[in-house]
This record gives C-alpha cells, sequence and structure tokens, in this order.
C-alpha cells in the first residue's frame, strides 16, 4: 500500500549539483562500458587463440564476473548510505542484471558449448551434481529478480518487491556454494573471499535491521 | 630483508649449458637450441633438441595437440593452480643439480644424479594419449625410456609390491608449496606390475625437445591409461614398499581420486562426468574450438587391449 516509500530507496533523487552532477551523469554509460570489459576480453582471447581450452575458460569468467557483479550490487545500498552518496543507487539495477547476463551467458555456455546441447547430459548432470543443482537454482532465482526489475513491478509489487528482491542474499550464497563445490584441491582463498563479502554485507543489513526495525 | 638469489636470476644460457653436461653424460648428441619458430619467447629460451630418438612402432596416429598447448596448459600445482601458471612460473623450479633418492625393497638403492639416471637408457619418442581427469584430453610425443628398464637397474626384492615417487620439495622457490594446497611433496604410486608394464614410461622430453620446466622436468612418468595426476613430474625419490603408498590426491578427497585413477568412462568423478572428453589438439583455436563436440572415453584411455590384465577379476568401481 505505500508503495512510495519502496520506491524512494530504490530510485532515490540526485540531490548533488554543481560539478558533481556532470559525473553523476557520466557514471552510470561508464559503469555499463565498464560492465562490458570482461566480455570483450573473453571473446578478444578467444579469436586470438590465448585460451588453449576456451570453452573451459569462457565458462570460468562469466561465472566469476556473475559472481562480482552481485557482489558488487549488494554493495550499493551500504554504499549509498554510509558514504551519503545518493547518486550510486542509480546503478543498482544496472549492476544487477549484468549479473544476470554473464550468470545467463555461463549457463549458456555450459549446456551449448559444454555439454553440446546434449539434453540428457545436462539434465542428469543437473539432478546429479549437486554444484550443478545449486547453480540452477541460482539460476532461476535471478531469473525471477531481473524479470521484477523493472519500474512497473516495482510499483505493481509495492512491499512484497522488497521482501522478493531481499532473496538475493540467499542467491549470492548459493553462487558462492557453487564455486567453493567446484574448486579442487584447497584453492579456497577467491571464494573465501566473495564468502567474507557476502558476510560483511548481512552483518552490516543485520545490524542495521536491530537498529531501526 | 635479506633475499636469497632466486632461481629466476640464473640466466637460461646457463641452465642450456648445464643441461649440455648432462646430456652428454648420458652419451646422447646435441642439436642447436631450439630455433623459437614455432612457440612463444618464453618457452624456447631454455629448449634444447635431443637426438638420436628412435621412434617407437606402437605410436597413437591421431591428430596431435601443439607444443604450445602442451607446454602452456599444465597441472603442475607447485608452479601454480590455474593451468596457465606452469608456464609462467617455470624457472622457479630449479633442476641443477638433480639427484634421485632410490630406496626401500630394493638392493641397488642409494642417491643417484641425474646423468647416472640416464646413462644407460637410449630415448625413444612414444605419441601417447594423454585423459586429465578434468575431462580434457592432449596427444603427445613423449620422448623417454621404459620405466621398466630403469627400475630394474635398482634390483627390487620380492617384498617390493608397490612404488612410491615424489617430486621435488623446495617451498622456498615453488610458488605453490608456500601453501598446504596438497600433501607436499607430491606424491604418487603405483603397482609394482603397473610400474613395471611396458608402456609405462619415464620421460625426459617431448616434441623432440628436451622436457621444459612446466612439463616436470627433468624426469616424470608418463602412465598413460590413467588419469594425468598420477604421471608425476620432477621426480627426486623411489621408493620400493610392501604397502599401498599415499597419494597426494587421494588424501586431498579420497572419494574423487582413488589409488588406480585409471582412465574409466563409466566411474564418474563425484562432481562430473568421465564419460567424455574435450580433445585439445591442433585443430581446436579460435572461436571454432569452441563448438569442437567432446568425444567419448575410451576404457584406459584406449590401451585397454595392453593393461586390461592388470585387473582381470578387480571391481573397478570400487578401485577407482
Amino acid at each position: 500500500m505505500n508503495s512510495r516509500v519502496v520506491a524512494k530507496e530504490v530510485t532515490a533523487p540526485a540531490v548533488n549539483i554543481g560539478a558533481s552532477m556532470h559525473f553523476n551523469k557520466l557514471l552510470k554509460p561508464a559503469v555499463f562500458l565498464l560492465c562490458l570489459v570482461p566480455l570483450c576480453m573473453a571473446v578478444v582471447g578467444v579469436a586470438t587463440n590465448k585460451f588453449v581450452d576456451p570453452v573451459e575458460s569462457l565458462l570460468h569468467v562469466t561465472g566469476q564476473w556473475g559472481l562480482r557483479l552481485l557482489l558488487i550490487t549488494l554493495c550499493v545500498t551500504p554504499v549509498q548510505l554510509i558514504f551519503k552518496w545518493a547518486a550510486v543507487v542509480k546503478l543498482r539495477r544496472m549492476l544487477g542484471l549484468f549479473a544476470f547476463f554473464y550468470v545467463t551467458m555461463h549457463l549458456a555456455i555450459w549446456v551449448v558449448l559444454d555439454q553440446g546441447l546434449d539434453p540428457g547430459d545436462a539434465i542428469s548432470a543437473i539432478f546429479e551434481k549437486k554444484f550443478i543443482t545449486v547453480g540452477i537454482i541460482a539460476w532461476f532465482g535471478l531469473l525471477l529478480l531481473a524479470v521484477t526489475s523493472n519500474r512497473y513491478s516495482v510499483r505493481k509489487l509495492g512491499r512484497r518487491w522488497k521482501k522478493l528482491h531481499s532473496w538475493v542474499y540467499l542467491l549470492a550464497l548459493l553462487g558462492v556454494v557453487h564455486f567453493i563445490w567446484q574448486v579442487r584441491a584447497n584453492e579456497l582463498l577467491e571464494p573465501s573471499m566473495y564468502l567474507g563479502t557476502l558476510v560483511v554485507l548481512l552483518l552490516w543489513r543485520f545490524a542495521r535491521m536491530v537498529k531501526s526495525p | 630483508m635479506s633475499k636469497k638469489i632466486r632461481s629466476s636470476e640464473i640466466t637460461p644460457e646457463s641452465v642450456f649449458r648445464q643441461r649440455r653436461v648432462i646430456l652428454q653424460a648420458a652419451g646422447l648428441g646435441l642439436g642447436a637450441v631450439g630455433t623459437g619458430l614455432m612457440m612463444p619467447e618464453r618457452v624456447s629460451a631454455s629448449v634444447v633438441d635431443l637426438k638420436n630418438v628412435k621412434a617407437w612402432p606402437a605410436s597413437t596416429s591421431e591428430k596431435q595437440s601443439s607444443f604450445e598447448q602442451a607446454t602452456t596448459y599444465n597441472n603442475f600445482y607447485e608452479l601454480g593452480t590455474d593451468k596457465g601458471d606452469p608456464v609462467k612460473n617455470a624457472d622457479k623450479l630449479v633442476t641443477q643439480p638433480w639427484t634421485v633418492e632410490v630406496g626401500g625393497e630394493c638392493d641397488k638403492g642409494g642417491k643417484y644424479a641425474l646423468e647416472d639416471i640416464l646413462k644407460p637408457h637410449s630415448l625413444e619418442e612414444r605419441v601417447y594419449r594423454l585423459r586429465c581427469v578434468e575431462a580434457w584430453s592432449m596427444v603427445i610425443p613423449w620422448i623417454g625410456f621404459p620405466l621398466a628398464d630403469l627400475l630394474k637397474r635398482f634390483e627390487p626384492n620380492s617384498k617390493a609390491k608397490y612404488v612410491e615417487f615424489k617430486t621435488i620439495f623446495d617451498p622456498e622457490n615453488l610458488p605453490g608449496q608456500k601453501y598446504p594446497l596438497l600433501q607436499w611433496p607430491y606424491s604418487e604410486g603405483l603397482r609394482i606390475d603397473e610400474a613395471m608394464h611396458p608402456l609405462t614410461l619415464m620421460a625426459v622430453g617431448l616434441y623432440g625437445k628436451e622436457i621444459p620446466n612446466q612439463n616436470g622436468a627433468p624426469l616424470r612418468l608418463v602412465v598413460p591409461w590413467k588419469y594425468g595426476f598420477k604421471s608425476i613430474k620432477s621426480i627426486v625419490s623411489i621408493n620400493f614398499v610392501e604397502e599401498q603408498p599415499d597419494t597426494s590426491w587421494n588424501l586431498s578427497a579420497p572419494r574423487e581420486y582413488g589409488f588406480y585413477s585409471n582412465v574409466n568412462p563409466q566411474v564418474s568423478h563425484p562432481r562430473w562426468s568421465q564419460a567424455k572428453e574435450r580433445r585439445l589438439d591442433s585443430e581446436s583455436s579460435g572461436f571454432s574450438a569452441l563448438f569442437s563436440e567432446k568425444r567419448n572415453t575410451e576404457m584406459f584411455n584406449g590401451y585397454a587391449d595392453e593393461v586390461a590384465g592388470l585387473y582381470s577379476g578387480m571391481d573397478l568401481k570400487n578401485n577407482y
């Protein structure tokens, strides 16, 4: 019923004036282009034969950036509130959609290039290998959030929108678990950095909830 | 902060000269330094051609992987966990001087200098399929000699049921050994009949050249019917033992990497299927590599005729 309260946090008005206005105006297109850099580098890498096993490398790069961008998306609100930088929130939806884009590429590369579009192989892998099961569940969750990320859904769902989208923390956790479960030997440095980031973000959220329920 | 002289400060020239000495001691002719025309600079720097290498008649005629593929995409955790790391950190592996300690249930144990290990053996080139446990494969022309010929020189006794191998342990230089990624030193083992099998090769070269550091210089195993990690690199210790030895990957994840680790499309790794593999050969390059279909993995990596008899009566599902 009180959808305006929700909308305020989603698209906070740009209060900055003067020089910073230009900066904020350029911020979004600049970040948009930055988000495309990993993809461009991967395409150039394949074209120039940089990868010995290009399917494996593309899987790795897209999965890695999907997870990184998801965590970056989760950092937007804390950055906005801690640094009182209102304009940054305008990046949140775009970053979230880029995370979804990379995760979708990751899934598509796995189904089409790695599994060779063999539905039997892919489906049995999804049900038999738990790290793949977890990855698929996370992708469906992100799909739901992506299709409800538009203004119309925000308005339509009102208070429930926020509830729905707070599931993103669980999805990010599933993403980290998906990563950890396919690690070989004790190569846990990178996934534990992601897990650490997620824990800090959750603690921050929790502390805020306790302070002003 | 006091710093020791790092292996990277040793010039390729000196490496080259030291290696020349080793190979001359081994009674081998020596070609010029690799021309470097078909490989990246960093790989070619210290690579030496091997001469007087006989061709092995049973080599596979399948399309080979390129020298660059075989020397820039390696699992050698001592030099870094990314498959691109070993070539970058190759100079961190100090192969001079190199001694191999032989011990356990044998009469002629002791410390052997590399040239003494190599001296009596004539080299042959064998083109083998290599199947990695990660479901990719290559076809590589190795140069070496049968492991059996070497082991017999140490006169193993009747208690020698297994052979245990260890990789160099040098945490000061080897970046991967600064972290407990696996149990260091890397350990592997074979049953004595596997070790004595005529397909089991002790390799000192590939593609007509001395073996580059990232591929396990100066001495490595090649066991073509087993997953690649069984083919231990940069060997410094050979031990004849009565009981099945511990192996590094088995200790790391016993459910995933068994002692035998024979290539077997029917026994899947707990986290991925082993039924298919992606062949990395000279055809897989550029965008077309993205659409290369995986091929079916063969039992014992296609060497079933030669080795299946070693395992007759054994349940290969339980003895994975």
